[in-house]
């Protein structure tokens, strides 16, 4: 029983019609995750990340293809993965006119907590992420990062052992970003939550994230580790340096009995993308020295999963983001209601990470 | 093995409760209302303007000594406040649709009709502790309350404020994001309501067709039962068309505010 994934979805579709037009949002999303992983959905704006979070989520329902979280039919038994699972939407968790504190203990008993039980608890999450001297504001009166903050604190309030993020970061600057990461990755740490998160920044993903499904336009293009997709997809570029072009012209042929990724020359430099750089870098250096070729220079520069992102689909993801946008009304209706969109949850293509998205004005 | 998870595994997680989430909804809506009382006040101003500035031009037009104004007046200010203070409710919701609150509140296991009933009874706290500061504001200008009537008058207001705040709701779920529309439609909506109700002057002298549409106007019955209910006058018709009308409006706008919620994401 352990060993049932926590989610599994079987070809999760869904349409929407705008204007007259359907939109596929999402398309065939066939994944499992395993207890206690750390996933994250990486891809562009409105590649249908959050329209998949909030299928998964009960939400919405899917207009095909069905999914089982936390052991229960998303279809069929709503109310019971409802009752399992954290959720932390876009935007903010908390209302504007609440206190912090009083949220978290309407939250405690939204999920059947005893008072006791919710006060300690709302007491433990203030504590582990650094609220406590804002517990009694309101809402409103948070910063961008204390607002998060008490969003994770409220998906958390239950100790669910799978929390969705949509997002969890956008609008943040970097040290509110790292510290939010922070925050999640020692309550993970703690109660061994499964953490599935959707981003569009590609170092989160990097950095933090076990396992990334890369989405593109609706679609899951690859799913494995950060690392793997970089050296399969990617792989590291190395430059080496000579003081002539002979020489370069000599070091191409060295250096291409040790690969069998393309070596070329580039003026006085010698340039290739490979797998597993990092060993092949000195490597290559010893050999050049043995075939009495003097490397002036030599560097290594690891992939970014924008690289992949690039391998897989020809684009940068930051050009994927601007180019036209998927809409994405995210209407619970798979027939447009009275063909007007509600233009409010089309979050993905509508979003400015530049902007604090939990500010006034939203 | 799925279906085996489902049935072996020990349940101790919360199922939906209608009666026991409507509670936890009612009690958070009401936590605000209980940190910053004052709120309560604000809302207040419009009622009170109408009040201090409207009732003493009635006074001079009517020729009738103050007290017998307000003895009219009054109670049309009382359900006044359930109309500009109810009715505007749902924005708050609809504030809540746009800054992602209400999202969290759909992810969490509570019964739907919950999330639009409990709302809708927290109406009855603003009503309550408003209409008797109006009472307690005019008062020492003389006029005279018959204390049954007052507690089956409020009573009334009560459910007629839950149906008006459970409609301001459905329009704020119907209107999503386009706080302009809800706006629009509210505020077309509750000025004809208040004139055709004889809120403000008497329809007595009203021409024909206007007196047929406020004989359809359901809030032109609450302000007669109010008015005969503070008299004393308990065995009125207009106080039983009063309740009749109050208890439709309530019904319908649950089941109309219940609907829209079931269908909102």
């Amino acid at each position: 029983m352990a060993n049932e994934p926590i989610i599994e979805a079987q070809g999760l579709t869904k349409r929407f019609t705008v204007k007259k037009k359907t939109v596929e949002a999402v398309t065939d999303l066939t994944f499992q995750v395993a207890r206690g992983e750390l996933v994250a959905f990486l891809g562009p704006n409105g590649a249908g990340k959050s329209t998949s979070l909030r299928m998964l989520t009960t939400l919405i329902p899917p207009t095909s293809g069905t999914a089982r979280v936390v052991g229960f039919d998303i279809l069929k038994r709503p109310a019971d993965v409802r009752a399992r699972i954290g959720y932390v939407g876009q935007l903010t968790s908390g209302s504007f006119a609440q206190r912090a504190r009083d949220e978290l203990l309407s939250q405690g008993a939204f999920y059947g907590m005893g008072k006791a039980e919710s006060k300690k608890r709302a007491d433990e999450l203030i504590e582990s992420l650094d609220l406590s001297g804002f517990a009694n504001r309101s809402v409103q009166q948070l910063s961008g990062g204390q607002k998060r903050r008490l969003d994770v604190a409220l998906g958390l309030m239950h100790a669910p052992p799978l929390i969705f993020l949509d997002e969890p970061s956008t609008g943040l600057d970097p040290q509110s970003r790292a510290n939010l990461w922070q925050h999640i990755l020692d309550l993970r740490q703690k109660y061994g939550t499964t953490i599935f998160l959707t981003t569009h920044y590609l170092e989160e993903a990097d950095r933090y994230a076990e396992r990334v499904m890369v989405m593109d336009k609706g679609r899951v293009i690859a799913d494995d580790t950060a690392t793997r997709l970089k050296a399969n997809l990617a792989g590291d570029v190395l430059t080496f340096g000579f003081t002539s072009e002979k020489d370069a012209a000599a070091a191409v042929a060295v250096i291409q009995r040790l690969t069998d990724r393309e070596v070329r020359r580039a003026e006085e430099s010698v340039v290739l993308t490979a797998p597993e750089g990092d060993a092949l870098l000195p490597a290559a250096v010893r050999a050049l020295d043995a075939a009495g070729l003097q490397a002036t220079r030599a560097t290594g520069v690891p992939p970014t999963l924008d690289d992949v992102f690039l391998a897989l689909t020809g684009r940068t993801l930051r050009e994927a983001g601007e180019g036209e946008p998927v809409d994405e009304p995210e209407n619970e209706e798979p027939v447009a209601e009275r063909g007007a969109p509600s233009p409010r949850r089309n979050a993905e293509a509508a979003e400015q990470p530049e902007t604090e998205k939990t500010g006034a004005g939203r | 093995m799925s279906a085996v998870t489902e049935t072996t595994r020990p349940d101790t997680v919360v199922r939906a409760n209608p009666t026991r989430d409507t509670w936890n909804v009612l009690t958070r809506e009401l936590r605000p209302v209980v940190r910053d009382p004052f709120s309560l006040i604000f809302s207040l101003v419009q009622p009170l303007i109408f009040l201090g500035l409207f009732a003493p031009l009635l006074v001079g037009n009517s020729g009738q000594p103050v007290g017998e104004t307000l003895q009219w007046f009054v109670p049309g200010v009382l359900v006044m406040i359930v109309l500009f203070g109810t009715g505007a409710t749902g924005s708050n919701l609809q504030y809540e649709m746009m800054t992602g609150s209400h999202e969290r509140t759909l992810v969490a296991p509570l019964a739907r009709s919950s999330l639009l009933v409990g709302r809708a009874l927290k109406e009855i706290a603003p009503i309550v502790v408003q209409a008797l500061i109006i009472l307690a504001v005019a008062w020492p200008f003389g006029f005279s309350i018959n204390v049954p009537g007052l507690l089956i008058g409020v009573a009334l207001l009560a459910v007629f404020g839950v149906g008006l705040g459970a409609l301001s709701y459905t329009l704020a779920l119907k209107t999503k994001d386009r706080e302009w529309l809800f706006w629009g439609v509210q505020q077309t909506l509750i000025f004809p309501l208040l004139i055709l109700s004889g809120m403000l002057l008497p329809l007595d002298d009203a021409p024909a067709w206007m007196q047929a549409v406020a004989t359809v106007n359901p809030i032109n019955w609450v302000v007669q039962a109010e008015r005969a209910l503070i008299a004393g006058d308990l065995g009125n018709s207009a106080v039983l068309w009063g309740w009749v009308s109050a208890l439709v409006l309530a019904l319908l706008g649950l089941w109309a505010g219940i609907r829209a919620m079931r269908k909102s994401s």
